[in-house]
């Protein structure tokens, strides 16, 4: 079983060299005379003003935090969907059950997280 | 695993990233000329015959263009960024079935020959796993370049992939869910017995795929890493010459991946599956050539879809993902779900 | 089979660089990057194990959502220097303690030795062992109750969440500002009231 999984490491191996060579050749063969106006971030033709690590919002920390949660949830769909037929036919309608008490209770969470306006991006 | 198999295996991993790369240049190629044409232009058409050697010119160009690395910069993750982004556009081609196996006799062995680098019982998710990572390229890129439009670009682009990655695994569930199994090869083997391409039976898990799937390649309408107007060139702003040719590259790359995968998920890969009801199954060439007309058709798509619709705005982007695509794609899946048991009674 | 399997050597000792790495690195965001090494090595090693659909959820859930997460985090504090002192006295000591314990407990289960492989050598895993629909039947059968607590841990998560990033719900009459404005980053991370 694990040969299936031994390609991916030989086409890996190709995929870094590509980047290797390409970023290699950049390097050799392109022109170098740098200056120290050249060399500055760009900031549409404007001296730069001050340092470009700011602070973000923390709304972009809550949406990390969400899709976490939700990712968990699609995760645990596809077991149960490859397996859905095999389960249906031993539990019945207690297949569908399962996974709607499931589903059920993050929505709970979705129908909070809406009302409380974390989706709004203002 | 033998010494031959190995020669096999690497050779497939050459063509792919040959394929990959040519692939990428015509798709530059295919997109100027055709947005050309949709403006009433005429695109590019001095280099080499209707200008086919343009992406050669543009490759050497960009080889021979200085490489400028701004000051401020962290240079161990500036520059493993776009090889990063690039790598992760390459692997998830991996599980791609492109046509039937063919049998040959190599030093008189019988060998089965798959036109496919490697497929399993999670493909699906190891497609959806690499894809994820892609996100990786981005951020880093902005990170480390030390500028705000980039900074800010990396940001956008991280928390709008996540979102619409949401909308994409559920409307995905929905088709394992017909199909019962995770892997390539049972999904297009199911739409032939079948008779049937799953964009029949699955047409919402279909459209949510294909917005989500222009989402997560930062195409038009949803390209707000690298809105122009707003951000100079969002996260790979600070980048020159081959180096912006690698996130250049990845992107364009990504968009043939999710193009495949479209085909193979909801197309029939490389069958016909209503039309091979009466011809029967067609020759591995013909297979070939299927699934690469299906791939330019999804790529002409995308094309069309840039010409014509404009950018939204970015806190639409994030509810339509987040309010719109996940909520319907949960009904879809329920629907589905529903349906199968009732069905499978 | 007496000796290990090489590739998990090269791949464990891989993964045991990346870790120490992570701790090294001076740099909050080179410490993130050695995170997400590692979390790829554990899913091959997951694979190793025979168990892919484990590798594949490593890969989504750690790899692609959690480091995000980190990413975020490590951003919304800016570039700051490291915190060279304890806000707990000792710990250091503490910790190393805390590895004494668990190293010596790991020896204590390594010496137990790996369950002797049935006959003709090495264990044999059925074909399906590990794959989604395998998973599926066992979480769905055998382990209802767990995954359906699950469900409510990741609520519990959700709420917090949103306490954490001190959202208030707007007042219901009141118009939402131009959502254009202030969207990205501002100086001071100030969430709307």
């Amino acid at each position: 079983m694990l040969a299936d999984y031994a390609p991916l490491v030989v086409l890996l191996a190709f995929a870094v060299g590509l980047g290797v060579i390409v970023m290699g050749l950049a390097h050799f063969i392109g022109p170098r005379s740098p200056s120290p106006v050249k060399d500055q971030t760009y900031e549409s033709g404007m001296t730069a003003i001050g340092g470009a690590q700011r602070r973000v919002p923390v709304r972009y920390y809550l949406i990390a935090t969400l899709f976490i949660l939700f990712d968990i949830e699609v995760i645990y769909l596809y077991p149960w969907a490859a397996d859905f037929r095999n389960l249906v036919a031993k539990q019945g309608f207690g297949a569908l059950g399962g996974m709607a008490v499931f589903l059920g209770i993050l929505l709970v969470g979705y129908v909070y997280v809406w009302r409380e306006g974390a989706l709004e991006w203002d | 695993m033998d010494a031959i198999e190995l020669g096999i295996v690497a050779l497939k991993c050459l063509v792919i990233v040959a394929v990959l790369l040519t692939g990428f240049a015509y798709t530059t190629f295919l997109e100027r000329k055709v947005i050309a044409r949709m403006q009433q232009r005429l695109g590019p058409n001095r280099a080499g015959p209707f200008g086919l050697l343009q992406p050669a010119a543009d490759g050497v160009k960009l080889i021979f263009k200085e490489n400028i690395t701004p000051v401020g910069v962290d240079r161990f993750v500036y520059f493993l960024a776009p090889i990063v982004s690039m790598v992760v556009a390459i692997m998830a081609f991996a599980v791609m079935p492109v046509a039937d196996p063919i049998t040959v006799t190599i030093g008189g062995q019988v060998r089965e020959i798959r036109f496919q680098l490697a497929d399993f019982n999670v493909a699906l998710l190891y497609v959806l796993g690499i894809t994820s990572l892609a996100v990786y390229g981005l951020v880093l890129a902005g990170w480390a370049s030390n500028n705000k439009f980039a900074l800010i670009g990396g940001l956008r682009s991280a928390a709008q992939m996540v979102s619409y990655e949401l909308a994409m695994g559920v409307a995905l569930v929905s088709v394992v869910l017909v199909v019962g199994s995770l892997s390539m090869n049972d999904i297009v083997d199911w739409q032939v017995a079948k008779g049937l391409p799953l964009i029949v039976l699955q047409p919402v898990a279909f459209g949510i795929y294909a917005i989500t799937a222009i989402a997560e390649t930062n195409r038009a309408p949803f390209d707000f890493p690298e809105a122009e107007q707003e951000l100079v060139a969002g996260y790979h702003t600070e980048y020159t010459g081959m180096r912006f040719a690698l996130f250049f590259m990845a992107e364009y790359i990504n968009m043939i991946t999710v193009s495949g995968l479209a085909a193979t998920l909801f197309l029939g890969g490389h069958h016909l599956p209503f039309v091979e009801r009466f011809t029967g199954n067609l020759p591995w060439f013909v297979d070939i050539g299927v699934f690469l007309a299906k791939v330019i058709l999804a790529l002409f798509l995308f094309i069309w879809i840039r010409a014509t619709i404009p950018r939204l705005r970015y806190d639409r982007l994030m509810a339509f993902g987040w309010k719109v695509l996940l909520p319907i794609s949960l009904a879809n899946l329920a629907l589905t779900a529903v349906v199968i048991a009732f069905l499978a009674r | 089979m007496s000796g290990l399997d090489p590739a998990f050597l090269i791949v464990g000792a891989l993964a045991i660089v990346t870790a120490v790495g992570m701790i090294l690195a001076k740099n909050v965001v080179h410490s993130a990057l050695f995170m997400v090494a590692h979390f790829g090595l554990t899913a091959v090693l997951y694979l190793l194990l025979s168990a892919p659909f484990l590798a594949a959820a490593q890969l989504i859930v750690y790899a692609g959502a959690i480091m995000v997460l980190v990413l975020f985090v490590v951003m919304l504090l800016g570039r700051q220097e490291a915190l060279l002192d304890e806000p707990i006295v000792g710990q250091r000591w503490l910790a190393l303690a805390a590895l004494g314990v668990l190293g010596a407990a790991l020896v204590r289960v390594a010496a137990l030795g790996v369950p002797a492989a049935p006959e003709g050598g090495t264990a044999v895993v059925p074909p399906a062992f590990g794959s989604p629909a395998a998973m599926g039947d066992a979480l769905y059968t055998q382990w209802v109750l767990p995954f359906e607590v699950v469900s409510l841990v990741l609520l519990v998560a959700m709420i917090g969440a949103v306490v954490i990033a001190h959202f208030q719900r707007r007042p219901r009459n009141e118009k939402a500002g131009n959502p254009a404005i202030a969207a990205d980053a501002t100086e001071i991370p100030s969430p709307r009231a």
